[in-house]
């Protein structure tokens, strides 16, 4: 069995279908790209595998286990804001990635500076050393959104879920992001999802894009049908997956 | 230039600060004049130095009596009450705030029931208050839980909610127990908030407590000025009108210190 199934999915709202017969696959270690066209469910869909929802109909198994009821361990999560705690300095963050599932929520003693020196690891590899006790208010959109990641990282997450991340960040701060996405997929190899509204980074990061639409079209009745995954691109290799198959056939053979 | 593009600079907008105090003073002074002069024996309006002289003559000179100084007994006597019932109310408003606002089922169960219970007039209970309580310190008290007891729980309730789910999902997804989201993620966010309601809330926290001293009391601020009522005594009923303002202008300026001193991530709108 694949490391995400999404099995036969549907998800209502009071009567109004917005997911309909939704089924994929995922293997570990894949970044997945999330698009369609706005109000299509991709928001919707993000948050069933996050279980902040619970579908309709149908299920959604991570790593062989049973549907989750509730947001848990597993899934790490990064939206657009409020992705990190105001009342937090940047180290307290990314220590409360692994410390809020203490019984209270913190570490005490020998432990506390261990997590302490580690929260200042991850703040290096995400260039937010120099900030670490500023709090998150004082720092741009591109740091806070680092911030997140890194505090989601700091939780050893099986799935990271990541909902339209770079949408409010400059052009400039969005390259740097990818950058930083990248290496540390790379580095990890953790299973991504991605909701975003831009192609050209959907295909720039994700090894698949899903477009989420709707399939059939009530002119009268535009509500009247849910949308759900109309295509399943490959998008390794900038979306041309197989080029390098090409490439080793007789024409470049030279021995 | 616009009107609203003219900013005063800083000595005219301290200029413009102090302005309005000085126009009353004036004006109490004028009026006061104006009276004593057709009437030397005029009660109404003392002149400043006089309410000066009464002002000194309070906070320096015992009772001839007991020879205590009333004016800081009366001080002491009314800042316990209104501690004392300020703190369980917000004490108790924080917990239940915390509650509603987190727990779908507590906000069920109590929501409505807070929100009619804050419509009873607290000043009508004041008589059952003093039935079942006596007419000592803890009726007071208790009157001044019950005036704003309501309001916190309604206002620290909503405040919860106002917290952005996608902080409360993002606590979930790194393993919080609702306790440790309570603790951890709702509490700390609710503290600038929670000085911030009970800030609001002095100003009906001291008309409670001045209204049952009025009616039962043998020491406090409000009994005072209620007592010399009688006699026309207006030079200690100013005295004591300017230093429950001053009393109550310190509290809030220091939750208002304390507020920014140790919450300095919440420093919008407060």
């Amino acid at each position: 069995m694949s490391f995400v199934t999404v099995r036969n999915v549907f998800q209502t709202y009071d009567r109004r279908p917005i997911l309909e017969r939704v089924n994929v696959e995922v293997e570990e270690g894949q970044f997945i790209s999330v698009v369609g066209a706005s109000g299509c469910g991709k928001s919707t869909f993000l948050r069933l595998l996050l279980a902040q929802e619970l579908p309709t109909k149908g299920s959604v198994h991570i790593a062989g286990a049973p549907p989750a009821t509730e947001p848990g361990l597993d899934r790490g999560v990064v939206f657009q804001r409020y992705s990190v705690f105001p009342h937090m300095t940047v180290r307290e963050n990314v220590i409360a990635g692994e410390s809020l599932r203490k019984p209270w929520g913190r570490f005490f003693g020998a432990e506390r500076k261990a997590a302490q020196v580690r929260a200042d690891e991850t703040l290096a590899r995400c260039g937010l050393d120099h900030v670490a006790d500023t709090y998150p208010a004082t720092l741009s959109g591109g740091m806070q959104q680092r911030l997140a990641i890194g505090q989601a990282l700091a939780a050893r997450p099986r799935v990271l879920l990541l909902d339209e991340p770079f949408g409010a960040l400059d052009p400039g701060t969005r390259l740097s992001m990818h950058a930083f996405l990248t290496d540390l997929q790379a580095e990890i190899g953790m299973t991504v999802f991605m909701v975003t509204h831009d192609l050209h980074e959907a295909f720039k990061l994700g090894d698949r894009v899903l477009v989420f639409d709707k399939p059939r079209w009530d002119p009268d009745e535009p509500n009247a049908y849910g949308a759900t995954i109309t295509y399943d691109f490959d998008a390794r290799d900038g979306g041309i997956p197989f080029q390098d198959l090409e490439e080793n056939t007789h024409v470049l053979r030279t021995q | 230039m616009r009107l609203i593009n003219i900013k005063p600079a800083r000595p005219l907008a301290m200029a413009l600060t102090l302005l309005p105090f000085v126009l009353v003073f004036v004006a109490y002074a004028i009026g006061s004049d104006i009276r004593l002069s057709a009437n030397p024996q005029d009660k109404l309006l003392p002149a400043p130095g006089t309410v000066w002289d009464t002002m000194v003559r309070l906070v320096s000179e015992g009772d001839r009596r007991t020879g205590r100084i009333l004016f800081w007994h009366d001080t002491w006597a009314s800042l316990q009450r209104l501690a004392i019932g300020v703190g369980i109310s917000a004490s108790i408003g924080l917990v239940f705030g915390l509650l509603i606002g987190l727990l779908p089922l507590v906000r069920s169960f109590l929501a409505q029931f807070v929100a009619v219970l804050s419509m009873i007039p607290p000043l009508a209970l004041l008589p059952i208050l003093f039935i079942v309580f006596g007419l000592g310190e803890l009726s007071k008290v208790v009157l001044i839980v019950v005036g704003t007891l309501p309001f916190l729980i309604r206002d620290l309730s909503q405040r919860v909610i106002e917290v952005p789910h996608e902080l409360l999902v993002k606590a979930q997804t790194l393993g919080a127990s609702s306790w440790v989201i309570a603790i951890r993620v709702a509490l700390p966010q609710l503290m600038p908030r929670l000085i911030q309601a009970v800030r609001l809330s002095l100003g009906p926290a001291w008309l409670f407590l001045i209204a049952a001293e009025a009616i039962a009391s043998d020491l406090g601020l409000g009994y005072r000025i209620f007592l010399v009522r009688r006699y026309l005594a207006m030079d200690v009923i100013l005295t004591y009108v300017i230093w429950i303002t001053v009393l109550a202008f310190l509290i809030d300026w220091g939750l208002r210190w304390t507020s920014r001193r140790f919450f300095p991530w919440a420093q919008e709108g407060l």
